[in-house]
Order: structure tokens, then sequence, then C-alpha cells
């Protein structure tokens, strides 16, 4: 599987994943 | 003492602008400009000129902008990193910032030194700083999205963001 990080869009739709991801965590189990 | 807290948010933007906007320079102009530049054997110009200060701003802005930031939790900053609650969402921006500091000074220039010959560094040596510093680079980038989301409404915007 190629690393999304090779890329730009890549890269930038993990940092999009990962902010949603850290979101819903902080939102459900840290408030 | 609300005129610290002030400046250390002021000095916090302009160091921060400096440093992400650095990395979003090495990330959108520099790493596609050097492929092409080494394709028509320009690419000296950029390495020799145009890194070494692009990087000298880059990890030293990085520092100050964390430092700043410190300084603008003040009290909260342990409660911030600790995740406690109703800090939890800029603390989780303080981590990420944290983490990407950690990535510029142990990562990302040690190996640039290899890669523009500031330190010795065999071929093979280059080749692998290279791959190293651009996959951290790229995760610094990926990582500034959330620590940007968190940074700006982790703490101001929590009520609206539900945080």
């Amino acid at each position: 599987m190629k690393n999304p990080l090779d890329s730009i869009w890549g890269t930038i739709i993990s940092g999009l994943v990962l902010t949603a991801i850290l979101y819903l965590a902080v939102k459900n189990f840290l408030t | 003492m609300e005129l610290i807290p002030a400046l250390a948010r002021w000095l916090h933007f302009l160091a921060g602008i400096l440093w992400i906007g650095l990395l979003y320079y090495f990330n959108f102009v520099q790493v596609p400009a050097l492929k092409a530049a080494a394709a028509d054997g320009t690419a000296a110009g950029i390495t020799r000129h145009v890194a070494p200060r692009a990087l000298l701003y880059f990890r030293w802005s990085a520092v100050v902008t964390w430092l700043a930031g410190a300084a603008l939790l003040g009290g909260n900053f342990v409660g911030a990193f600790t995740l406690s609650k109703g800090l939890a969402g800029i603390g989780i921006g303080a981590w990420l910032g944290t983490i990407m500091l950690i990535n510029v000074w142990v990562l990302i220039w040690p190996n640039q030194q290899k890669v523009l010959g500031l330190v010795p560094a065999t071929d093979e040596e280059k080749n692998k700083a290279r791959r190293v510093a651009l996959l951290t680079s790229r995760t610094n980038m990926m990582l500034s999205l959330p620590m940007l989301f968190f940074m700006a409404g982790g703490l101001t915007h929590k009520a609206g963001l539900g945080l």
C-alpha cells in the first residue's frame, strides 16, 4: 500500500481524518 | 496582569505563522520545485542559498512559538498537558505542537543537515536522510491540521464546538 504522506493530497486528507478522530475523542471522552 | 498573555499571544501568532508558513512552503513549494530543478540541473541554487535560510527561521520560530504558547497557557500549562476537564481541547493542540517541535529538532534538522551537505554523509546516508526528512515534514503538515483546529477553537470556541 502506498504511503499517503508521499503526496500532498494524501497528507491533507490524513490530517482532516485525524482532526475528526481527535475531535470526536475529545468531545466524547475528555469533556 | 493581562499584558503578558496579550503579548505572549501576539508573539505566539507571529512565530507560529513563520513556522507553519515555512512548513507549508517546504511541502507546497520547495519539494516539488527541487524535483523540477534536479531535472534541469539548477537544484544547487535552492539547496545552497534558499533551504539553509528557510531552515534557520523554521527551527528557531518553532522554539519561539512553543515558548510563547507555554507563556500564554500560564497557570493552565499543567492542566492543558494533562488534558484536564475544560482544557482537553487546547491540551491536544499543545501536545500536537510539542510533537511537531520535537520532530523539527530531532528528525528534520539533523537529516536536512546531511541532505544539504552541512555535515558529512555518504550518498546512501543522504538518500536515507532525505526520505526521513520528507516523511517527518509531511507528518508535521498532517499534524498541523488538527493542531491548528484545536489551537484556534480548543479554548476560545470550545462551547461552540461542544468541547
